[in-house]
């Protein structure tokens, strides 16, 4: 293999005797304690195929003597932490809400808490940041229809809003055109008095005399006189600028028309207490929180 | 080969019918020898070995609750000590700077006197040298050591204990080394007594046993080959390398041709010219890398100047000049040889330089240091939503504002909003006395993370996105930060 007369003149090195149009490759050896740290390795890597799993089989894999799996080991890890957040959320579940919000401590627990359940259970509906659709709610921002405070959030999360728990909120927009209580004529023009309640315009020739007159007689025993709302039935705010199902003309006679009654379930017996108190808390903390 | 000595560069005692695919380690047994070079490196052993082993019991104090280890790396709390210095996690740039300036430092060492940083500071050198120091204490000096080694095949008892105390001191030192270590990163006091007492948290003892291993394995057993095989540096010091850079050099000008002493005396008799070298060996005697400085300048050279201390002995005896290998570098050899007087250049371009950069980054440094705010402030802009209509019309943007209180005390900040048209500012959690300009308590030497809330009317800010400035400050100090995010329209 290697012709040991052949050195090369200026290094004094043997070569190994391949030459590439004339250049000839020097045989540096290696120190013979790196050949051995390489066996070494290949011992090495072979008890790690007995100790380790490491063979793919048909169906299967060899599993080692040790049988390790991190599979096993994410599951101890999962138990360890249901554990400790178990612990954590005791001292939740013990705290007033109040007292959640003012201590940084508990505040931050049950902020992460809410938020990773709020993505498992809420955002199919109100969105990943809370911030609703069409027919639900934004959670960030000031309008409540059942109630703002901690308690009145809370209540709302455990039984939810016309979700058939028994105490749930009840009240729902009536199907006035549906149903045969209002004309169509009269539709338009309550619905225009509506808009202009929140400074929206009104069509050409709309009676703003027989809008405030229909409504007096079909909307202020849930909306309130001057159309500011009610939260005991979840009737909105017709004067301010959030609207859940849109303000636009259509949006608003399709409404008074069919009514509405969108549900929120109820989480009670679903989630435990101190998850619903978290949740509570993070919905609170988003900011629009009374 | 019989070319001249300064152009030869011969592998170490490679014979062409060595194996051809490794070769043994040959072992080196350097004899102990005494002058100027070993002197330096006593002191800077017991230096670099003092800094070391006692630098963690070296008290600070920073106040309540911070710990009082002067140099510190407290790992579960992210935070790194150095006297009167504390760098958090984001602060590790300094690092880099540090780094920077410990190359070109090194290559500055390089461009003056060679591998000064291989030959007296390096701890393979240090920890090597101290176990050849216990080996020569143990088993006598090279031609003993030698003599038993090779007498191996008749272990007499005397021998096994030799041997048995050689490596129990060394395991001694390297335990101790590795001990050393892991109080950098714990209370060291506390550390000790836990460890006694066997009540130290496991990693401590694992990282005690690996640093024991590799220190024992290291200096007791790779030594040179570590140099010679494993580390970069010699490759990289080569490539720096120049003329004037003083270099420990066998001056064959003046060496060359070896004779012994007795035959020198009697060609002198004839005329004829013999050389200073008396070819006695007793520079590849001393070498801790086994070499010899006289085949010149050589990868396994680390440069610590023993074989001149052995060198110079020789000379004196034999009543010659001393230095006959020393620090010098080709351009004196080839003046002398020409008979023009030597020159040495230690202020060139080069080192100047090296010097400039070495100035700036450490000014760079010092400045970031000095002027290091120990108060700080983040923003994170919520994402979804990015803004929030109310019921009256006005514009709310959420964000996440992160506060850094880098000192020892508590501090007392207010946050101002600077952008939006008649902004109002509202954190999350924290009931202010003062609604319109909140004040928050900062909790010494932490983060602080709140949820912020900026609300402004709609019809004041038409525009789609606001820079909007979050300043904070603390009431008592007058110490101020800021950072800067948007405020966004629906």
């Amino acid at each position: 293999m290697t012709d040991h007369s052949d050195i090369d003149k200026v290094s004094g090195t043997a070569t190994t005797g391949h030459e590439w149009d004339g250049i000839k490759e020097l045989n540096t050896p290696l120190p013979r304690w790196w050949i051995i740290t390489f066996y070494l390795t290949i011992v090495w890597a072979i008890g790690y195929w007995i100790v380790y799993p490491a063979w793919p089989m048909l169906w299967s894999h060899t599993t080692g003597i040790l049988h390790y799996s991190s599979r096993a080991d994410v599951a101890v890890e999962l138990a360890n932490l249901e554990k400790i957040r178990g612990e954590k959320m005791l001292t939740l579940g013990a705290a007033s809400l109040a007292d959640i919000e003012k201590d940084p401590a508990l505040l931050a627990l049950a902020r992460a808490r809410g938020k990773a359940v709020f993505g498992d259970n809420c955002a199919p509906c109100h969105g990943s940041g809370a911030a609703g659709a069409k027919g639900y709610p934004n959670l960030n921002d000031d309008d409540w229809l059942w109630g703002g405070s901690l308690d009145q959030i809370k209540q709302t999360i455990e039984f939810g809003a016309r979700s058939g728990h028994a105490k749930t909120h009840e009240g729902a927009m009536l199907a006035f055109g549906k149903d045969g209580m209002l004309k169509s004529e009269e539709i338009v023009t309550v619905a225009n008095y509506v808009r202009s309640l929140s400074g929206l315009p009104t069509r050409q020739g709309y009676d703003p005399v027989a809008g405030r007159k229909i409504f007096a007689e079909n909307c202020v025993s849930c909306h309130g006189e001057a159309g500011k709302g009610n939260q005991e039935f979840g009737a909105p705010n017709l004067t301010d600028k959030i609207w859940l199902y849109g303000s636009d003309e259509a949006t608003v006679i399709e409404t008074i028309t069919n009514g509405r009654s969108g549900v929120m379930p109820a989480w009670t017996g679903r989630l435990d207490p101190s998850t619903i108190k978290a949740m509570a808390v993070y919905v609170h903390s988003l900011g629009g929180g009374q | 080969m019989n070319l001249p000595m300064n152009q030869t560069v011969r592998p170490i005692d490679l014979e062409p019918d060595d194996g051809p695919l490794y070769v043994a380690q040959k072992k080196v047994y350097p004899q102990s020898v005494s002058g100027t070079f070993r002197r330096i490196k006593w002191g800077l052993m017991a230096f670099c070995l003092g800094v070391y082993y006692l630098l963690p019991f070296v008290r600070w104090n920073r106040g309540l609750d911070a710990p009082s280890q002067a140099v510190l790396v407290d790992l579960p709390n992210s935070r790194f000590y150095f006297f009167f210095i504390e760098l958090w996690p984001q602060e590790v740039y300094y690092f880099t700077g540090l780094l920077i300036v410990a190359a070109i430092t090194l290559f500055l060492m390089n461009s003056i006197g060679g591998r000064i940083w291989c030959g007296y500071l390096c701890p393979q050198t240090v920890w090597t040298d101290l176990f050849y120091a216990v080996e020569r204490l143990v088993e006598g000096d090279r031609r003993e050591r030698m003599k038993k080694d090779a007498a191996r095949g008749t272990i007499k008892l005397q021998r096994f204990a030799e041997i048995t105390l050689k490596h129990s001191i060394w395991l001694l030192i390297a335990w101790w080394t590795g001990g050393a270590w892991v109080l950098y990163f714990n209370d060291a006091p506390t550390l000790v007594k836990q460890l006694v007492t066997f009540q130290a948290p496991m990693p401590a003892y694992i990282w005690i046993m690996i640093l024991t291993a590799t220190t024992y394995l290291l200096a007791g057993f790779m030594r040179e080959q570590v140099c010679v095989y494993m580390c970069p540096w010699p490759r990289i010091q080569a490539a720096l390398t120049d003329e004037w850079a003083l270099n420990v050099t066998y001056k064959y000008d003046r060496g060359e041709k070896r004779t012994s002493l007795k035959k020198a005396h009697d060609l002198r008799a004839l005329g004829e010219h013999v050389g200073d070298c008396i070819d006695c060996y007793q520079c590849v005697a001393v070498c801790p890398t086994g070499i010899d400085i006289r085949d010149g300048a050589q990868l396994g050279c680390i440069q610590c100047g023993l074989c001149i201390d052995a060198c110079d002995t020789v000379m004196k005896k034999v009543g010659r000049e001393t230095r006959l290998i020393g620090y010098d570098n080709d351009i004196n050899i080839q003046r002398r040889q020409a008979g023009k007087p030597e020159i040495y250049r230690i202020i060139r371009p080069r080192t100047i330089v090296y010097c400039a950069m070495i100035a700036a980054v450490g000014a760079l440094m010092l400045y970031a240091l000095l002027t290091r705010s120990l108060l700080d402030v983040n923003v994170l802009h919520d994402r979804n939503p990015v803004a929030v209509r109310l019921s009256d019309g006005s514009i709310r943007n959420a964000y996440t504002v992160r506060f850094l209180n880098k000192s020892g005390f508590d501090r007392v900040v207010t946050i101002d909003i600077d952008g939006p048209n008649n902004a109002t500012v509202h954190i999350v959690g924290a009931d202010s006395v003062t609604p319109d300009r909140p004040m928050i308590v900062l909790g010494r030497d932490q983060t602080t993370e709140l949820r912020v809330l900026v609300t402004a009317p709609s019809e004041d800010n038409p525009e789609k996105s606001t820079p909007v400035k979050f300043r904070i400050t603390d009431i008592g100090l007058g110490e101020a930060a800021s950072a800067t995010d948007n405020f966004v329209t629906p």
